[in-house]
């Protein structure tokens, strides 16, 4: 085990956690201001990859235009499924919640199975960012450097915006006591229509950059959805701080585990047994990281302060 | 989701839940007499999935815990069956021991530690410990992985013949109706009632000095082992064990059949599994005569159920037996 190796996953951990970040910061956010779980925010993702993928190959492999196709593509979308399934349901309990974007996730598979076929899509690295950079002395590839550099931007974005105008004022306010910013003339329905439509936005982000790294394929939404699902409960639900902090632990402990833990278990343990268990351990890791995260803390480690 | 037995007599709810029961009871002679033996398998599958999302129903319905992570328990029960027969024992009892010992002691694990949170948490929390199995399932390589892996045989269970299609659907059918026997007499029973109240308003059940905790523990490890139940007969109907069976979608669909049958109604669930399977089953098979139409229904029939279940959600609350019996209490 090289310290270099070591680096390059600690660096692949940031990257899956900077994507997780993208998508669980809407998410998040949503669920802090209207109390509501849109598990269909995974399908915003894959719905935000293919808008991608169809807009690179219909310009001929532009990277621009596939961003100027993907991020409008699903931030309308996400505001038709806010305005035709999601408004209805704020008054109910998670369960109704949760069974209705369950059946938005079957809908959006088979259309995308219809509209694009059942096989992947592929999109390329745009060639600009398809070499390496060099950080210090390591050459890593400038896409995935790119997708570390993006997400780290739209984090300060955020929390610029958050915790800076006037709009972020009232989004913080939305989350600690939804009742008494309404009840103070502002319109909260509206406030969470854009919020809605940011985190959608922020999906397709993610979708578009993840594109050309991974296959665009039915389904995709869902892996990831669990993890971000996993990442804003440990995080704390509703905080944005607790978001970027769960999203990163969440995507270093993921990918560092997976690559070096049945390695590290040879160390120790009978090297037939290591060899059954060390994989079964690492894609176990991150569940029994959020099991020992509620079990202690069952607001989530960066819970919103109430009150 | 109020009972409706305050009045006496034979209503619309009882008759059909009735109905359905004596109709279930009676598939196999239907299928012998109308030569269409793949009815067996099919409505074995739906007994299988009733059994489940009844056992679910005991936390979901009537306590109010929404488990997203039951299918975990269908993977016990059938990965029971399956690894000892890889290991070459066939005794059902054993595989039964086996599996019901597994199931109560992960229950009792996990429902202890997710039952410290409620809500959205318990939801996620539940899912969590799910897919948990669910990646230990697909690292098993020695038990097929991520392809699962074919029994060598069913249970042997003394003189139950479960190669038979038909003694396997009574044996179904019979579990089912014990479970239901119980449940009725438990949720009327005064745990029932606790469990119930915990529903409603949890703090004061403990302040009326209940042990809510306990109660709702032995709730969800009684409907996983219901699960646990219903996943070695899965195993025996299929006669395949693979880590698909506790894939988070089965949870999802498990809740969308007690939400269809009705939440907190003792039939339906049996219902809502009926409905949804046969639904699943007709519309991929459906032949409308119009060949592009067909084409595309028998392909994309999930973005139709999918679209079925946000209706449900946001126009039939009460899910199709609860109609019946909310239709019984408004009269």
């Amino acid at each position: 085990m090289t310290t270099g190796l070591f680096f390059t996953q600690l660096l692949n951990g940031l990257q899956l956690g900077v994507l997780l970040f993208l998508l669980s910061a809407g998410l998040t956010l949503v669920f802090g201001i209207m109390n509501v779980v849109n598990l269909a925010h995974g399908s915003l993702y894959m719905m935000g990859a293919y808008f991608a993928a169809a807009g690179f190959n219909a310009f001929d492999g532009s990277f621009l235009a596939a961003a100027l196709v993907a991020i409008p593509g699903t931030l309308l979308l996400g505001l038709l499924i806010e305005r035709l399934v999601l408004a209805s349901l704020y008054r109910r309990d998670h369960l109704d919640q949760v069974l209705a974007t369950f059946g938005l996730i079957l809908f959006f598979n088979e259309v995308v199975r219809y509209v694009w076929g059942a096989s992947s899509v592929y999109m390329n690295v745009p060639s600009w960012l398809s070499g390496t950079v060099s950080l210090f002395g390591l050459p890593y590839p400038s896409y995935r450097f790119a997708i570390i550099a993006v997400g780290l931007a739209v984090g300060a974005g955020l929390y610029a915006v958050i915790h800076r105008t006037r709009v972020g004022m009232l989004i913080r306010a939305g989350a600690s006591n939804p009742e008494m910013v309404a009840a103070l003339g502002v319109n909260i329905k509206g406030l969470n229509t854009l919020v809605f439509g940011l985190g959608a936005a922020l999906a397709g982000l993610a979708g578009l950059m993840a594109g050309p790294i991974v296959s665009v394929q039915a389904g995709m939404g869902e892996p990831i959805l669990i993890l971000t699902l996993v990442v804003i409960v440990t995080g704390g639900i509703g905080s944005i701080r607790g978001a970027f902090y769960g999203a990163l632990i969440v995507g270093i402990v993921d990918t560092v585990g997976r690559a070096f833990l049945p390695g590290l278990l040879r160390e120790f343990l009978d090297r037939s047994v290591a060899q059954a268990v060390g994989p079964a351990i690492a894609s176990m890791l991150i569940y029994l990281l959020m099991a020992t995260v509620l079990a202690f803390k069952p607001q989530g480690l960066f819970p919103v302060k109430h009150g | 989701m109020a009972e409706s037995r305050a009045k006496p007599g034979l209503r619309a709810p009882q008759l059909f839940a009735g109905l359905l029961l004596v109709f279930l009871g009676a598939v196999p002679l239907l299928a012998a007499a109308l030569g269409e033996p793949f009815w067996v398998t099919l409505f074995t599958r739906v007994l299988i999935f009733a059994l489940a999302a009844t056992g679910l129903n005991l936390v979901l319905g009537y306590g109010a815990m929404v488990s997203f992570g039951h299918a975990m328990y269908l993977g016990i029960g059938a990965y029971a069956v399956g690894i000892l027969s890889y290991h070459g024992v066939d005794s059902g009892w054993l595989q039964l021991l086996l599996a019901l010992g597994v199931g109560a002691a992960v229950a009792l694990a996990v429902g202890a530690i997710c039952l410290r949170t409620s809500g959205m948490a318990f939801i996620m929390i539940t899912l969590a410990f799910a897919q948990m199995l669910f990646f230990l399932a697909v690292s098993l390589r020695e038990y097929g992985g991520d392809d699962g892996m074919q029994l060598k045989g069913r249970s042997l269970f003394g003189a139950l013949d479960l190669n038979n299609a038909t003694v396997l659907y009574y044996l179904a059918y019979a579990l089912l109706l014990v479970v239901l026997f119980g449940f009725w007499r438990l949720v009327n029973a005064r745990f029932g009632m606790v469990l119930r109240g915990c529903r409603s308003n949890e703090r004061r059940m403990g302040s009326l000095g209940f042990p809510t905790l306990r109660y709702k523990l032995s709730a969800y490890v009684l409907s996983a082992l219901v699960c646990v139940l219903a996943g070695m007969l899965l195993a025996n109907l299929t006669r395949f064990v693979s880590p698909s069976y506790m894939a988070w979608t089965v949870s999802g669909e498990l809740i969308v059949m007690t939400v269809l049958g009705g939440l907190g109604t003792l039939i339906g669930p049996v219902a809502g599994a009926a409905a949804l399977l046969l639904v699943e089953e007709g519309l991929s098979s459906l032949k409308l005569g119009v060949p592009w139409l067909d084409t595309l229904l028998n392909q994309h029939w999930l973005a139709l159920i999918g679209l079925f279940i946000v209706f449900v959600v946001l126009v039939l609350k009460q899910g199709l037996y609860g109609w019946l019996v909310a239709r019984e209490v408004r009269r």
